[in-house]
């Protein structure tokens, strides 16, 4: 699969980060089993692709939760209880940021600014992003989620 | 009759429940037998009436905001489809509203009023004229168009834009050249590039195109902040529609000339928002900022001569060509031309998009505009233009919308965003946060911001835990000094702004 990711985009000038960006899109992360392959293919070190990836945050080297969250540390949100939030999330996840929760639903990143300053504070889920988030709205946003998968694990089992 | 209803889809209608109201809203219709056309448009900007929903009328577009999923039900019994305004939630005319109507919106003068996605709307709203114009002119006659209206780079460097572009134009045309647009809008506070390319992505698309005509260049890149996964679907989708219709590609408009367009996604780090990072992101390696010179015009992506402006510089380039750059230069003050996108957020009541000609006043802004804090307490600081700027105190809110008069002040006006706090903000919290934010982002190049951010942090720490404080206050204005001299790119250079605004102007917050 990483060969033919690779393969299909490495004629692209700069192919390096669209190729991270489609692995991560695929895998949930970038496996470090597909460091050698890219280096190969792009005529580069494998220091060097292992450099690009630990220099982006958004670039993963480990497998995450069923969904990822971001919550948003910048100054717009900071202004209208973001650090509050984000001390709730921490809490009600019970994980600190990098970390996946014990139930392997949800991992925990910190973002700088999502562009939606304006219905501070913001956080991200999976592609989704949600504005004016308070405790009380994020709980509910996470009873939603856990319930959405739980009934569904439980119609593919009947 | 067919009724047409819409409901924003960018990224903070969508946050606000956007999706949901829209649904409801069909399957009222569909249960009453009622056909409507539902049209997910763009934002008007207004944010705090999002999800804002418009009804047409004979007499214009009826607004009805912010609009709850659970409200649906009881707004369409007083009569949603009909257009009625005796529900509390119904804002009259959307054009009426006075936010909207006091603005002088060059650049935005379609968001909201389109869907983003439609060229037929984009056309029929003054779009492509810029670019018919620039295809029968020579491109000196462009670059000498973008001159005539005093555009600046709106990405906060405020560099002449055409004195930029007549550098790329004069470099030997017989190389690859290349047009790239910051699209990396990582600071706090700004959503105007977001809103472009969500709710008018053509607009960016012709800006793009003429720059290319007018200095040569074949191959656009959009570099966009993975952060925006709406705006990502819709630049893509648009560059599509652009190519199918012959707008991008081969022939540009039967020009005999090639354009081609490619949006290119970040991976996150704000240092890729500096130019010369940013070139080094989109080469694929790690954004390690470059020393300048060689400046990116004469050598950049690739080594070859490259246009790279912000969103916005290049959303302004259509106007520009469709009414002439004098038309444009008309609005402004002093050497600040045309108009600002600014951008109201953070504690305050009515945040949105505000396009003014420059010269308003901040407090016009906060308090005209922006009606006060959210939380209704008073306010205490502002910090405009971002995470690398001064917090400005309230005896400097007078202070005209104008890059040189906030230059004067210590201040900057960056890419227009305007971040309020009410009382309860600890200043120096902010502080701390200022050199913590650069520990994290420092590209690691240069060691003022890569080590100085960390030890900033650690004084700052001491301050605060009250650990002689006087000499530590001395050692952290030596500390930014450095910085500010010393490092190779604004992201150190400017960290120390906040703080030394906030040792400045709030000295007790550090200190308590």
């Amino acid at each position: 699969m990483i060969e033919r990711i690779v393969e299909g985009l490495k004629h692209k000038p700069g192919a390096l980060l669209p190729i991270l960006h489609s692995v991560q899109d695929h895998f949930g992360y970038i496996p470090e089993s597909s460091v050698p392959i890219i280096a190969e293919k792009l005529q580069l070190s494998r220091a060097e692709v292992h450099g690009v990836i630990s220099f982006y945050h958004h670039f993963r080297s480990h497998p995450v939760g069923c969904r990822v969250v971001h919550v948003c540390r910048a100054e717009a949100c900071q202004a209208m209880g973001g650090r509050t939030l984000e001390e709730h999330v921490k809490a009600r996840l019970g994980v600190d940021y990098h970390g996946t929760s014990s139930d392997n639903e949800f991992t925990l990143e910190p973002v700088y600014c999502l562009g939606n300053c304006a219905c501070a504070p913001s956080i991200r889920v999976n592609d989704d992003i949600h504005g004016r988030v308070t405790p009380q709205k994020f709980d509910r946003l996470v009873d939603e989620l856990t319930t959405t998968a739980l009934d569904f694990v439980q119609a593919k089992g009947h | 009759m067919l009724k047409r209803i819409y409901v924003p889809c960018d990224t903070t209608a969508l946050s606000m429940g956007a999706d949901k109201v829209a649904k409801l809203i069909e399957r009222h219709a569909n249960a009453r037998g009622l056909e409507i056309e539902l049209v997910r448009n763009g934002s008007r900007g207004l944010f705090w009436l999002e999800p804002l929903v418009e009804v047409e009328t004979d007499s214009g577009r009826i607004g009805f905001g912010p609009v709850e999923a659970h409200d649906v039900d009881a707004l369409v019994d007083a009569g949603l489809f009909e257009g009625k305004s005796d529900h509390p939630l119904c804002l009259g005319m959307v054009e009426d509203i006075s936010y909207l109507k006091l603005q002088q919106r060059l650049t935005f003068s379609r968001i909201g009023i389109t869907d983003p996605l439609s060229i037929a709307d984009y056309r029929s709203h003054g779009g492509f004229v810029g670019l018919e114009q620039a295809v029968s002119l020579s491109p000196q006659a462009i670059v000498d168009e973008v001159k005539a209206s005093g555009l600046r780079g709106r990405g906060g460097a405020a560099f002449p834009t055409g004195i930029k572009w007549q550098t790329v134009h004069d470099e030997p045309w017989q190389q690859q050249k290349y047009i790239v647009c910051n699209a990396d809008e990582g600071d706090s506070g700004t959503f105007a590039d977001r809103l472009a390319m969500e709710c008018d992505p053509y607009m960016l698309i012709e800006g793009m195109t003429i720059a290319g005509l007018a200095v040569g260049a074949t191959q656009g890149f959009i570099y966009l902040r993975s952060e925006y996964p709406v705006a990502h679907r819709i630049l893509n989708d648009a560059i599509s529609r652009a190519e199918a219709e012959g707008y991008l590609g081969r022939d540009v408009r039967g020009s005999g000339r090639a354009f081609h367009l490619e949006v290119r996604l970040a991976a996150g780090a704000y240092i890729c928002g500096e130019e010369t990072s940013l070139l080094e992101s989109l080469e694929g390696k790690r954004g390690l900022v470059r020393a300048k010179p060689p400046l990116p015009a004469i050598k950049g992506l690739f080594g070859q001569p490259t246009v790279v402006n912000n969103v916005l510089s290049f959303a302004a380039v259509p106007f520009i060509l469709a009414k002439g750059g004098q038309t444009y230069a008309d609005y402004g003050m002093g050497k600040s031309r045309g108009t600002l996108p600014i951008q109201l957020a953070g504690n305050i009541r009515r945040g949105g998009l505000i396009e003014l000609a420059f010269g308003v006043s901040l407090r016009e802004i906060l308090e005209d505009f922006g009606g006060g804090t959210f939380t209704g307490r008073p306010m205490k600081a502002v910090q405009v233009g971002g995470p690398l700027m001064a917090y400005m105190p309230q005896n400097q809110w007078d202070t005209p919308m104008d890059y040189e008069a906030f230059a004067q002040l210590g201040a900057g006006i960056g890419h227009g965003g305007v971040v309020v706090f009410d009382d309860t903000v600890d200043m120096g919290e902010q502080a701390r946060f200022a050199m913590e934010f650069c520990t994290v982002e420092s590209c690691g190049k240069c060691t003022p911001c890569r080590i100085g951010s960390v030890r900033g942090l650690e004084v700052i720490d001491r301050i605060r835990a009250g650990e002689s404080p006087e000499a530590n206050l001395v050692l952290l204005e030596e500390l930014c000094e450095t910085m500010v001299d010393g490092s190779l790119c604004a992201m150190g250079g400017m960290t120390p702004f906040p703080v030394q605004s906030v040792m400045k102007y709030f000295p007790d917050d550090l200190t308590a």
